[in-house]
């Protein structure tokens, strides 16, 4: 009973310490902070080993080849990839290691292009082609929605110099994307005051076991 | 005496009319064996449930377009079934296996009534113990209406999960994959040196068309029938499915194919508008070798695969070749184990190309860790410790944008960032000398190495823009006239 009271306690001991270590970052780079990061750094590093090797490695190669060779052999080909890198650490072989880096990225760029292209640009594309005109409310803010985009792709024109009309609009691009960026900044830094909060409130909690009420 | 017999009778009725109204209490006096019998009788007189009509199953097949683990189950429900829950409550179904050559059932699953179809994922959900593939298995559904009264289907069986090669609805994807891998497969056989550019284009449709074949024929070697072709002729079809996609890559690979012919000539001179961001660079650079500190280069938390990423290495070699000029240090932590080896790589190049490969430091790009904040951690004290002259944050960034970007304003560094993330933009806005936007992150390697091919695609995604906007307002217009046709098919569906 005691010994299940205590182990929570001294975590919640070990996270107040860690805490306070790693604001102490605020003030400026000192001892604590230093302990506090290379800490983090060892355990997360070691720990995503772990991970990695029973969320990846074990169910996705180790499971599939060597328990159901007959209908999973080809997971022995990411496999091989994968082998392939460790020639990394010999000078004369480590031309190997470049093939798996290769197909890694070519099967990632492969993946990502088109799906970059329908979202970045289809699907924008789609989304922007709405009925504008004074009939409706909706309709009088969508021509602000169409000028804002048309006026926000001008900005990203590269080859065609920013002057007169079109400089104008680029203009007009810039500072609705600053809008944008605006409104992103105040939401995101709410949540992240909301984040500090709740460190607060955790640390308030963990000085009242141990010290009483404040 | 009659009368005095009278008179007892009549005060002794009352008693008698009480007696008779207290009866039914006293026949439910609590007595154990009088309870038991009585709800015995009770049992027997309430009607029991008759067992509802099976449902009957219409199939029972592996899932389409996965990597297996999983079975799908159909099934026609009981005509008992109303869809009110009031006889028929739900179905059950259950998986047999065969062991010591008979069936043995497990119940899986009870869905509620209505319900008609069931997908089997094993014990985890296709988590760390998913219904392995390649194995036989049988099912039965029951319905049921009560704890006594169901009844099962007939067995069905066996099925076997299997994974396919492909997904039948994601050719375009397949195709680009198989296209980008065969060019990258080639492009290190030609950095290799055993072949050259002009090589490099012949070579590169043999390849592609070799790992086409490889695919399939690990495709029949693995038992596929003729589908295993499916391929080959699903690619046409895959493409008019999805043809604004098709037209829009095809438009964008013909006009950067035209703009770099074009580029190629001598008497052809783009304009390319200057960017701040990129200007910056150099003089980054050469604040660091005037000040004697290193020069800081992250490269964000995205894989070496993401565009943002391919983008930073590009730069991330425009600057290692400067530093290399210049004789100063550099500082590559990195957050992925595949970005540091590619890092290096480039790097490493670098420097060979500067003339100086014996200055190159292999401990200059370096694994930190892959968690988020550890890293943040790690390079928020390199930046108070070693204090670099310069920050370039690169790449693909999320919460730990700000936090970065605040410590390097903090350290005095000039800071040059640049990603693709829309939400992250604005906190290096604030915090960074110089942000590339978006878009800009991506011209900027067109900018630094000045390469005709590269300028060429710059101006090719200019007209891939000017089209998108003419498309736009011909959209708007068919929106607010209602040509819905047009909407329709602008409408993409990958």
């Amino acid at each position: 009973m005691q010994e299940t009271f205590i182990l929570p306690l001294l975590w919640h001991l070990l996270g107040l310490v860690l805490t306070l270590f790693t604001f102490s970052f605020l003030y400026k780079d000192n001892p604590f902070y230093k302990f506090a990061e290379h800490l983090v750094v060892g355990v997360s590093a070691g720990y995503f080993v772990v991970l990695l090797f029973w969320t990846s490695l074990k169910p996705k190669l180790i499971d599939t080849v060597f328990y159901n060779f007959s209908n999973e052999w080809f997971y022995i080909l990411p496999g091989l990839l994968g082998i392939m890198m460790w020639f990394r650490f010999s000078r004369k072989l480590a031309w190997v290691s470049r093939y798996p880096i290769a197909v890694y990225i070519g099967i990632g760029s492969g993946l990502a292009i088109p799906l970059n292209m329908q979202n970045f640009v289809n699907r924008q594309l789609s989304a922007t082609m709405i009925p504008v005109g004074f009939g409706s409310a909706t309709e009088f803010w969508n021509i602000f929605i169409v000028a804002g985009v048309i006026c926000g792709v001008i900005y990203f024109f590269f080859s065609k110099e920013h002057k007169g009309l079109f400089g104008g609009l680029a203009k007009i691009g810039i500072w609705v994307l600053m809008v944008g960026f605006g409104a992103s900044f105040g939401f995101t830094v709410m949540a992240r005051i909301s984040l500090f909060v709740n460190r607060i409130s955790f640390l308030k909690d963990v000085i009242e076991i141990f010290f009483g009420s404040v | 005496m009659k009368d005095c017999l009278f008179q007892m009778r009549l005060k002794l009725l009352p008693l008698a009319i009480l007696l008779l109204l207290a009866a039914p209490v006293f026949a439910q006096v609590p007595d154990q064996s009088g309870e038991a019998s009585l709800e015995a009788d009770t049992l027997q007189e309430e009607p029991q449930i008759p067992p509802p009509a099976p449902p009957e199953i219409v199939e029972i097949k592996d899932s389409d377009n996965d990597h297996g683990h999983s079975i799908d189950l159909e099934w026609e429900l009981s005509p008992d079934d109303d869809g009110t829950g009031n006889y028929v409550t739900g179905y059950e179904i259950w998986r047999g296996e065969m062991v010591d050559g008979k069936i043995e059932f497990k119940l899986r699953r009870t869905v509620p009534y209505g319900v008609k179809i069931y997908t089997d994922r094993g014990d985890a959900a296709g988590g760390v113990d998913p219904l392995p593939n390649g194995k036989d298995y049988w099912y039965k559904i029951a319905a049921v209406a009560d704890e006594d009264a169901k009844t099962e289907s007939e067995v069905y069986g066996p099925v076997q999960a299997t994974g396919e090669w492909f997904h039948t609805g994601k050719t375009p994807v397949a195709v680009a994959v198989l296209i980008f891998a065969s060019f990258s497969v080639a492009f290190v056989i030609v950095a290799g040196g055993h072949i050259d550019m002009k090589q490099f284009f012949i070579m590169w449709p043999i390849i592609f068309v070799l790992i086409i074949w490889l695919v399939l024929l690990i495709r029949l070697a693995a038992g596929a029938s003729v589908n295993a072709l499916w391929f080959l002729y699903a690619i046409p079809g895959a493409i008019a499915g999805s043809l604004g996609l098709a037209v829009s890559i095809g438009a964008i690979g013909f006009l950067v194919g035209w703009f770099v012919w074009r580029t190629k000539g001598e008497e052809t001179k783009l304009y390319v508008r200057p960017l701040s961001g990129i200007n910056a660079v150099d003089e980054a650079i050469g604040r660091a070798t005037e000040m004697g500190k290193p020069i800081l280069y992250v490269l964000g938390l995205g894989t070496a695969s993401d565009i943002a990423t391919i983008c930073s290495f590009t730069i991330l070699g425009r600057v290692a070749r400067r530093v290399a000029d210049h004789q100063s240090s550099l500082m590559v932590p990195c957050y992925d184990p595949i970005v540091m080896t590619v890092a290096q790589e480039v790097v490493k190049n670098s420097y060979a190309e500067a003339g100086r490969p014996d200055a190159y430091d292999e401990d200059q790009v370096f694994f930190v860790t892959q968690s988020q904040f550890a890293y943040v951690a790690a390079v928020n004290g390199m930046m108070l410790r070693e204090l670099p002259a310069s920050n370039f944050y690169l790449g693909i960034f999320y919460a730990e944008s700000l936090l970065l970007a605040e410590t390097g304003s903090l350290a005095g560094s000039i800071q040059i960032a640049g990603t693709d993330q829309v939400a992250q933009l604005p906190f290096f806005i604030v915090a960074c000398d110089y942000t590339l936007i978006g878009e800009e992150l991506y011209a900027a390697s067109a900018y630094l190495s000045g390469e005709p091919t590269l300028l060429g695609s710059l101006k090719a995604e200019d007209w891939g823009k000017a089209i998108f906007i003419v498309l736009v307002i011909v959209g708007v217009i068919a929106a607010t006239v209602g040509w819905d046709q047009f909407i329709e098919a602008m409408t993409v569906r990958l």
